[in-house]
């Protein structure tokens, strides 16, 4: 397995996808290349990251999560005219 | 949409259910300002144009208050709700005219003839949790998922965000579950290309 097949299956490799061979030659390959060690990991980082990028939105800062009131006005009166529900 | 913000117990839910299913003119308003904010950061990061984003949770609203029948209160409010604000938004994207698909092979890793990585990656100082502490670095990384080619960035945040299967992705977006692998798979090599850019200085 060279590096560009070893990236290639990077994803199926964490999430458990490979075929046992397949498995056997992607660590292989990793114990005898540096460059893929850090490869691998700054790809896992990247994954953690963006998984939790938006947490604060929705966790943290209910204040970034205000309706702007203009928004909210629009949505009112689209229903009023009859574009949604309710009685 | 497994992991949404709680905004109101259950109870409550299903009281504010019951007023708007009566008409009740305050319920609505209620339901806008309680949880438009929160969709319209959801619906923001498939459509980075205000303008498109505004309509899309107005789409959402007003879909969900045709269908307030369907609501059973097995999901919560706010997670019926969400379900509802990405439709809208993918619908959205659907909708407009679309452009040619932006390549995502100059963002993707190089590598010489015989294989071997060209570029040699650098190790990122600092884990995830604590690289998230910072401000600068959550603005750095949602900058950097705005910029993924439109037809990966919708599968990343379908998949890694919104946390939808494979399966859920392919039937919304008219994929096969080989694709949305595929596309999960260069939208996150993408996206550490454009992270490394920033971390591999240590200065996001």
């Amino acid at each position: 397995m060279n590096c560009k097949e070893f990236v290639d299956f990077i994803m199926a490799y964490l999430n458990d996808e490979l075929p046992a061979g397949e498995r056997a030659e992607f660590e292989r390959h990793i114990s005898d290349c540096p460059p893929c060690i850090t490869f691998l990991d700054t790809y896992r980082k990247t994954v953690d990251l963006e998984r939790r990028a938006y947490d604060d939105v929705e966790v943290k800062r209910p204040s970034m999560a205000e309706a702007p009131e203009t928004l909210v006005q629009a949505i009112l009166a689209a229903r009023r005219k009859g574009g949604g529900g309710g009685a | 949409m497994t992991r949404k913000a709680a905004h109101a117990h259950p109870e409550e839910d299903d009281a504010l259910v019951r007023r708007l299913r009566a008409g009740d003119e305050a319920a609505f308003e209620e339901v806008v300002r309680l949880h438009a904010g929160r969709l319209l950061a959801v619906v923001r990061r498939f459509l980075p144009r205000e303008e498109d984003a505004r309509d899309a949770v107005q789409d959402a609203f007003l879909a969900a208050f045709r269908a307030l029948d369907q609501f059973t209160g097995s999901a919560r409010l706010s997670t019926w709700l969400h379900r509802i604000a990405v439709n809208a938004a993918l619908m959205k994207l659907r909708a407009r005219s679309r452009r040619p698909e932006e390549p995502i092979e100059e963002l993707l890793p190089r590598f010489h003839e015989d294989g071997v990585l060209a570029d040699t990656p650098r190790d990122w100082p600092g884990g995830a949790d604590a690289l998230l502490e910072k401000e600068e670095v959550r603005q750095t990384v949602r900058r950097s998922i705005d910029r993924l080619p439109e037809g990966y960035r919708e599968v990343l945040l379908l998949r890694d965000i919104e946390e939808l299967d494979t399966e859920e992705t392919a039937r919304l977006l008219g994929l096969t579950a080989g694709a949305v692998k595929v596309r999960l798979h260069r939208a996150r090599l993408a996206l550490r290309t454009l992270l490394a850019a920033e971390m591999e200085t240590g200065t996001p």
